[in-house]
Order: structure tokens, then C-alpha cells, then sequence
């Protein structure tokens, strides 16, 4: 039917000749972008630890247990820094992962195709508000409503817990977790629904097919499925959160104190950076900013190394099984 | 490779082109940056100026330490820091400092039920409170003080700047010099490690957080608790008064500064004596290179500096800061001619100015 026969041989050659040679600029750029790439991370280390050697060499690994942080007497630490950043992200984690995983399942399992879509956009559009304005919102509209409803709600259903211990002020690492879930919601969300799209509709049809519920099917068949992108998704929201500046700096209340209740103020490192960098004159003092800046580095690389451990082991599971 | 590397071949020569031809234009653009606390009326005078004169002012109030860095740099043409630096220091840089205008900080509180200029602290107790060693308002040691006031069971939130700050440097000196405990504890600087209470980005971080935490107190430049209506404290200054922050208290307390005997200009003007002066006033400062290298556009900057002091002072009251008074702006301008050369010639001349 097709007369591939009246295509001149020459041609055929030619084109043959030339997409070789597309291809070998096609990888050679491919090659320079990855170059460049593993350049730029190993230029940041590098530069990182050679702006903070100064404070590496004073204060040793003991920066990293030290509760100091004293521009005057020069004496500085990170622990109560790596406190507010885990401790905030940790916030933000427990509340957003579950919320995203219910609204997924509900746009892709049970919500009305237009309703999917109006939630769906909506969610993107959460996404796309810049950090600023959650810090904003989060000083002006949110914490005055933690302060004179949640915070005394939660004292009065809790209050011997010692973490929800002081005075009522809205503001605080608890505050600083709960905008972070806000900020973080969207995209694991939208992660994850992208996974459960791609989950078979025939395995879904053949489970109902069997007689299980809405909640038999996702619990067995969807989520399973997609159990690696979830992790995923759960690392990249992590992975927002703990870097997060602008909202943070704004509600976290910015003081050193290392103290179990979530409703003190505290700070985590970029917020630390944020407020410090542009006056630190003193060349020990910019050092141990900077040391702060690579403990940041190394805890992303950390839980980076952590998330293609487990990926792998469940690629691996999910392989046996 | 090469195609890349003659790119950059023409964009150094386009640049090398680029900068003799800018230096040559009529108009002066001269670049400063430093301290945020004058930022409102550096802003005021360089658009005054430039709508008179051409010259371009260009301002970034990025913080006294940045201010200080970046003339140490040599990427703007003058600095400007809050705290002074030391005779010793400029020196060393072969920097000349001298003060521009003058301000007010001012502890700012916000307790139900107790009205602007009511609340009365004398230095110990505004020094134990940041301390955190009084920590509830109905506290004996204020009850003492404000003997009229009937002051709430509220635990008093302590708020502070978060970030590094000129206006932290001169509260903090201020403490120091009226308190042993917090110079041995706490001690003075740009920032310092806090024994209480949270911190606020900015001065208007501070200004937020204390109009949004019932019980706090906070310190912030008098122009922003001014616009943002906030509730001052009176302090009772050396003489024993308690004042209320004015641009009178201010001048008062500016009034009193020995700046003859002040080398380099390092003059800190907190904790002054006289009847009615603010005890936390403080001056800022403009650092700028005493060998020039630009005859022309030094010249210019130092004759913006002059019209500034010279016709700037409507403005800077109408700020709320303090006008640098005339003998002390002569004392600067004298400095500048003394001190302010290119290859060995001064660049300011005082005859110029007496004739203005």
C-alpha cells in the first residue's frame, strides 16, 4: 500500500548520516548539563567549606551540640538551630502528608470529574502563592487566631503535656509547622495524585470486580502501587519544608531557646541566615553562618541518601512480591 | 568552545568601553549604603537633591554591618553605619566618619488597660526586664515606679530585633552602660544573645509583634513607633527625671555630647546627661575614604553632604530626627578639608562654604 519503494536510496543514507550526528551533539549536551550540574553541588560544597573553615577549626564538632550563639562573645553553636528546623519540619510532615494523601485519594478515586478538576486547580494555585505571602498571612491573619483560639483549645484539652506549656503569643515553632504544612500540602498532593492516576484501571475494576469497597481498593491496589511516588512525594514536600525561609522567619519568633513546648518562640537555620547574613561584619561570625548554611546542606544530603535507600528497598519488595 | 569564548572577548571590551563614557557624563551618580534606621530621610534628601541638582543619590539600606562592608569593598562611594567605628579602625582603613543626623530609640509597650507615656521604667527595671529577671507586669520593683498604675498579672514578652541592627547596637550600649549584670551577661553589639523574649525581622517586625502580643515590650526607632501609633514608655534618664521620647528629649540628650573631644567623631550619645535629655539617643554615621579617586565625583558627594546639613533639617524634623547642630557641622566640614584629598589636594575648600 505504501510505495516505500519510490524513496531514492540516497536519501535514506543521507538522513541516516545526519541523525548520527545529531545524536552526538544531542549527547554531548546532554553530557555538558550533567557536568555542569555535579559542578555547581560540588562548587557549593566546596565554597561552603572553605567560607566556614574559620568556625570549623574553633569550634569543632561541637557546633553542632552547642547551645551558644553569641555575636558578642563570638561563641556560636547550631543545636538549638537544627532543633527549630527539625522540630518545624516534623510539624509540617505529620499534618500535610496525611491531609495530601486523603484529598489525592478523593480526587482521583471518588470526587466527580469536574469537581476533581475545580480541586485539582485549586491546589496547583496553592502551589504557586509565594512564600512571602504565607509569612504574611501567617503574622497577621494566623497568628493572632492561634493565640486567642487554638493555642488556649489546645492548653484546654492537653495542657499538662509539656508541650503546650507558656503564654498564648500565636507565633512559635508550632505556628512555624503548620504554615509549612500549608505550603508543603499542594505538592505533595499533586505528586500523588499524578501516581494514583497512573494506577491500572484494570486491576482497580478487577478489585471491585471481586467485591471490595472504595477503601479495600485503595488501601490493596492504589496505594500499593504507587507506594514509591508516595514516598517521593512525601521527600519533595520534606524537602521544601526544611529549606524554607521567608514564611518561617516571619512566625517562628526568632530566639535561641531550646525548650519542649511547641508554643515558644525558637529558629531554624534559614531563618537564622535570613535574619543574620546581612550584618555579620565580623569574619567568625560570617564563618559560622556560612557552617550553618553547610549543616543545612548536610542535612538535605542526609535525608536525600535516606529516601534512595528506602526507594530502592521497596523497588526491591515490591519486585519479590 | 570558541564561539563562547569570543562572546566573552566582546562583552569585556564592551564593558571596557562602557565605563570611561559613564564617567564622563555631567550628572553624578554616587552610590551609597549602610543603615536602615536614616533610610526615610537619606531618601527624603537625595530626591530633593536630585530634582535640584541632577545628581543622582543612590541609597541601599541594606544594615550597618553591610553598609560597612561594602565601603570596605570599595563598591559604593560612601558608607553608612549606626554604631561608630573606632579612631583605631579608621585608621587602619584609611576611612574618615562623621555623623549625618541624629535619632531616638524607645522602649514601646502593649498592656491592656495602660495608656501611651503612662508606663514609667527607670533604667534597672528596663535592664532586668530584658534581662527576663522581672517577668510578669504586677512585678513589686514596677509597681514601685508606677505607684498610680494598676498594672495586670500578665507575664511580660520580652521582643527584640532578630536580625543585626544599628538600633540594637545603641539599646545595647545603653543597657550596658547602666547595667553590671548586662554587660557581664549580655554585653553590647549589633546583635546579642538575647536572655529573653522572641525577635522581630526589621524594626517593623519588632513594631508587629508587640502590637500583637498582649503583655510585650519591645525597643524600636522613634519614627516607627510614631507611625505605627504605638505606646512609649518614659525613662528616667541620668538626672534622675523620667522623660517622655520628643524631638525635644532627643536634642537634649544630643545636646550634651562633647563632640569636640570626640576622636574620629566616636561619640555614643546614650545615657547623657541633662535634665531633660532621652536617655537612648544615638547619632549615625557616614563613612567615606579619605583619599579619593575621583576628584569631581567626591566633590559632589561631599557638596550633597553639605547641602544636607545645611538644608536638610525641615525635613529630618518633620522625620522625627535630630539636625546635627551648626558647630558640629563645622567641625565636619573642617575635617573634610583636612582630611578628604586626591593626590595630596584637599577636595574641600571652607571658604566655599562660609560663602554660601
Amino acid at each position: 500500500m505504501f510505495e516505500t519503494s519510490s524513496i531514492p536510496s540516497g536519501t535514506l543514507k543521507k538522513s541516516g548520516a545526519r541523525s548520527i550526528s545529531g545524536d552526538m551533539v544531542f549527547r554531548l549536551l546532554t553530557r555538558i548539563a550533567s557536568a555542569i550540574l555535579v559542578l555547581i553541588v560540588a562548587g557549593i560544597l566546596v565554597e561552603l567549606l572553605r567560607a566556614s573553615w574559620m568556625s570549623l577549626e574553633k569550634f569543632g564538632p561541637g557546633f553542632l551540640v552547642s547551645r551558644d550563639w553569641n555575636p558578642v562573645t563570638q561563641e556560636f553553636g547550631a543545636l538549638s538551630s537544627i532543633y527549630g528546623t527539625v522540630i518545624s519540619t516534623l510539624i509540617a510532615m505529620i499534618l500535610a502528608v496525611p491531609v495530601s494523601l486523603m484529598l489525592a485519594l478523593f480526587l482521583v478515586e471518588l470526587a466527580h470529574p469536574v469537581v476533581s478538576k475545580i480541586v485539582g486547580g485549586a491546589i496547583e494555585l496553592l502551589a504557586a502563592i509565594p512564600s512571602i505571602i504565607y509569612g504574611m498571612w501567617g503574622l497577621f491573619v494566623f497568628a493572632p487566631y492561634m493565640a486567642d483560639h487554638l493555642q488556649p483549645a489546645l492548653q484546654g484539652a492537653a495542657g499538662g503535656l509539656p508541650l503546650f506549656q507558656g503564654p498564648p503569643m500565636g507565633i512559635g515553632i508550632l505556628t512555624a509547622g503548620i504554615i509549612l504544612a500549608l505550603m508543603v500540602l499542594p505538592f505533595i498532593t499533586a505528586v500523588m495524585r499524578d501516581v494514583f492516576q497512573m494506577a491500572p484501571a484494570v486491576s482497580k475494576e478487577a478489585a471491585f470486580g471481586l467485591g471490595s469497597t472504595t477503601v479495600e481498593v485503595a488501601r490493596s491496589v492504589t496505594v500499593p502501587y504507587g507506594m514509591q511516588g508516595l514516598i517521593g512525594a512525601c521527600f519533595l514536600g520534606l524537602g521544601r519544608a526544611i529549606g524554607e525561609t521567608m514564611a518561617v522567619t516571619f512566625v517562628i519568633g526568632n530566639n535561641r531557646s531550646l525548650s519542649w513546648s511547641l508554643f515558644d518562640a525558637g529558629n531554624s537555620i534559614a531563618s537564622t541566615l535570613a535574619n543574620e547574613f546581612s550584618e555579620a561584619s565580623e569574619p567568625m561570625y560570617l564563618s559560622a553562618l556560612m557552617e550553618l548554611g553547610l549543616v543545612l546542606f548536610g542535612i538535605t544530603m542526609v535525608i536525600q541518601i535516606i529516601a534512595q535507600f528506602w526507594l530502592k528497598r521497596m523497588a526491591r519488595q515490591t519486585g519479590r512480591r | 568552545m570558541k564561539a563562547l569564548k569570543a562572546m566573552t572577548i566582546a562583552a569585556v571590551a564592551v564593558a571596557a568601553i562602557g565605563t570611561p563614557v559613564l564617567a564622563e557624563t555631567e550628572t553624578y551618580k554616587i552610590t551609597g549604603a549602610g543603615a536602615t534606621f536614616p533610610y526615610p530621610v537619606y531618601s527624603q534628601w537625595a530626591y530633593a537633591y536630585k530634582n535640584l541638582t541632577g545628581t543622582q543619590i543612590n541609597y541601599q539600606s541594606i544594615g550597618s554591618g553591610g553598609g560597612i562592608a561594602q565601603i570596605k569593598a570599595r563598591t559604593v562611594h560612601f558608607g553608612a553605619s549606626d554604631a561608630p567605628l573606632k579612631a583605631e579602625e579608621l585608621d587602619e582603613l584609611g576611612l574618615i566618619q562623621f555623623p549625618m543626623v541624629m535619632g531616638g530609640v524607645v522602649p514601646v509597650f502593649n498592656i491592656d488597660g495602660i495608656k501611651p507615656g503612662e508606663l514609667k521604667l527607670t533604667a534597672a527595671l528596663l535592664a532586668d526586664i530584658f534581662l527576663g529577671k522581672i517577668s510578669n507586669w504586677n512585678d513589686e520593683a514596677i509597681a514601685r515606679a508606677n505607684p498610680e498604675l494598676n498594672l495586670p498579672d500578665k507575664a511580660i514578652t520580652v521582643v527584640h530585633r532578630a536580625d543585626g541592627s544599628g538600633t540594637t547596637w545603641i539599646f545595647t550600649n545603653y543597657l550596658t552602660k547602666i547595667s553590671s549584670e548586662w554587660k557581664e551577661k549580655v554585653g553590647s553589639g549589633k546583635a546579642v544573645m538575647w536572655p529573653a523574649g522572641i525577635g522581630g525581622k526589621g524594626n517593623e517586625g519588632v513594631a508587629a509583634y508587640v502590637k500583637r502580643v498582649s503583655g510585650s515590650i519591645g525597643y524600636v526607632e522613634f519614627a516607627y513607633a510614631l507611625q505605627n501609633k504605638m505606646s512609649c514608655s518614659l525613662l528616667q534618664n541620668q538626672a534622675g527625671r523620667f522623660v517622655a521620647p520628643t524631638i525635644e528629649s532627643f536634642q537634649a540628650g544630643a545636646a550634651n555630647a562633647d563632640w569636640q573631644n570626640a576622636k574620629g567623631y566616636y561619640l555614643v550619645l546614650t545615657d547623657q546627661p541633662g535634665e531633660m535629655s532621652w536617655p537612648i539617643t544615638g547619632a549615625t554615621f557616614i563613612l567615606v575614604y579619605k583619599e579619593q579617586t575621583d576628584a569631581r565625583l567626591a566633590r559632589a558627594m561631599l557638596e550633597y553632604f553639605a547641602w544636607c546639613y545645611e538644608h536638610g533639617n525641615e525635613t529630618a524634623e518633620k522625620l522625627h530626627y535630630v539636625p546635627m547642630p551648626e558647630n558640629v557641622v563645622e567641625m565636619v566640614e573642617k575635617s573634610w578639608h583636612d582630611q578628604i584629598r586626591r593626590e595630596g589636594e584637599s577636595l574641600w575648600s571652607l571658604a566655599k562654604t562660609n560663602s554660601q
